[in-house]
């Protein structure tokens, strides 16, 4: 019974979000756009570092704009319904997997879009898929959570972004240390320790954001 | 009635400032007097860090028992470690001109790590800003605070091991810990650290009982 609400609810994400292509459509869209204007305005790139900290830039802030969306929708009657019917750590978890799912996905297109516009310059892409996978899930627990805070302050979009930034930092530090060593083709040996500390902090977020999404909830 | 502590954080201080300038310290290279600043800028990052530990337990306090008073404290102490956040970085900054020769560097990961705190807190503040209502913005700031604070003690207490930093102690530059922070030194540190925190716990006391003033005021 218990599985079987967490799997509902993430039919459900699926559906709300597939209903409205509009949606969907509208963050490929804004992939492709930003991707494009970097690759307009920055015309070639030769250093590693800058491919490497444009991408992730980029991606967080698709990261941020996506996740924002995630609460949104939440409106007093579907609340009250959720409430009563689901339990807190079910929901927030269903939102995360969702989220986790997604994020995923749209990480891998950017990457995509990305190397097509502006050329890839990774080595070890192994390395680079496995930072792209974990490093989006730990986005999304941070985000879904940051999501949940800004929509209770009245949904304020600026206040997603300043919420979230300074907390997404030590991620996303982590992220790109890993994937300069991805870029630059290190031995895996090199980057355990970096690898081991996003895994780590994934477990963290998770557990962090379904114990703390309980105190949100209540009305 | 004055509590004694209150006394021993002003004779503590005062100690460290007449006799952390007066006492031997070790020549080392590069330091040379500027190691002094170690009475002064690390208890003042271990004041701020210390209220913002404290801001953290009363919205731990908050969340559990659902009280006013412990959102108060919390946000007067997360106001007060942001505070103290101030004269840790100008003493750190003019300490890095003399020795690193410049005010600022993206390089060391202590220095992000702070700047890092300075916005998370920035953005606390922010986030009950825009939160009318008392509960809801009590129990909101709550959560965001144990979640902020858990990242940022993630970015200064683990990341920075991972990598070198340029701060004294850390990649093969000399160190105040190990051999060179003295028996001599000892005598003016420990007070110092002492004396900061209390001054801290201090400056919160005189905060506290003025935000109860406000609160009860606006009540009526």
């Amino acid at each position: 019974m218990q599985n079987g609400r967490l799997s509902h609810l993430i039919k459900k994400e699926f559906l709300l979000e597939f209903r409205q292509k509009s949606t969907f459509a509208g963050i490929l869209v804004y992939i492709v756009a930003t991707v494009f204007v970097s690759a307009l305005s920055f015309k070639k790139i030769i250093h590693p570092m800058v491919w490497n900290a444009l991408f992730w830039v980029i991606f967080m802030f698709i990261a941020v704009n996506v996740s924002s969306k995630s609460f949104m929708q939440e409106t007093k009657g579907k609340g009250l319904f959720n409430y009563l019917y689901y339990n807190p750590r079910q929901f927030i978890l269903g939102k995360i997997i969702y989220n986790m799912l997604l994020m995923a996905t749209l990480s891998l297109l950017t990457f995509f879009f990305y190397s097509w516009f502006v050329g890839s310059m990774v080595q070890d892409m192994g390395m680079f898929l496995t930072t792209l996978l974990f490093s989006s899930t730990a986005f999304s627990g941070v985000l879904s959570l940051m999501s949940a805070i800004a929509s209770k302050a009245n949904n304020n979009m600026s206040l997603m972004a300043i919420l979230s930034f300074p907390v997404l930092m030590p991620l996303l530090l982590v992220s790109i240390k890993l994937s300069k060593h991805a870029i630059d083709g290190l031995a895996w040996s090199v980057s355990y320790k970096y690898l081991l500390i996003l895994i780590m902090l994934n477990f963290v977020v998770i557990a962090l954001a379904t114990i703390l999404f309980n105190y949100l909830w209540r009305e | 009635m004055i509590k004694w502590w209150k006394i021993l954080a002003a004779v503590m201080i005062l100690y460290t400032l007449v006799w952390g300038l007066l006492n031997p310290v070790p020549r080392l290279d590069i330091l040379n007097e500027t190691i002094r600043n170690v009475y002064y800028h690390v208890p003042i990052w271990f004041a701020m860090l210390f209220q913002m530990g404290y801001s953290v337990v009363f919205a731990i306090k908050q969340l559990a028992k659902n009280d006013m008073r412990s959102d108060l404290i919390s946000n007067q102490a997360a106001q007060v470690g942001l505070f103290l956040s101030i004269p840790g970085l100008l003493t750190g900054c003019m300490w890095a001109k003399f020795t690193w020769g410049t005010w600022w560097t993206f390089e060391d990961p202590k220095l992000n790590g702070v700047a890092i705190a300075v916005l998370i807190y920035l953005a606390y503040f922010i986030l009950r800003s825009s939160i009318i209502d008392e509960l809801k913005r009590a129990r909101i700031a709550a959560v965001y605070n144990i979640f902020a604070f858990v990242m940022m003690f993630v970015f200064i207490m683990i990341l920075p091991r991972l990598t070198d930093s340029l701060h004294p102690g850390n990649g093969g530059n000399p160190a105040f810990g190990k051999y060179d922070l003295d028996s001599n030194m000892r005598t003016v540190f420990y007070p110092a650290v002492i004396g900061w925190v209390l001054l801290s716990l201090w400056i919160l006391d005189i905060k506290k009982r003025l935000a109860t003033l406000h609160y009860q005021k606006h009540e009526e």
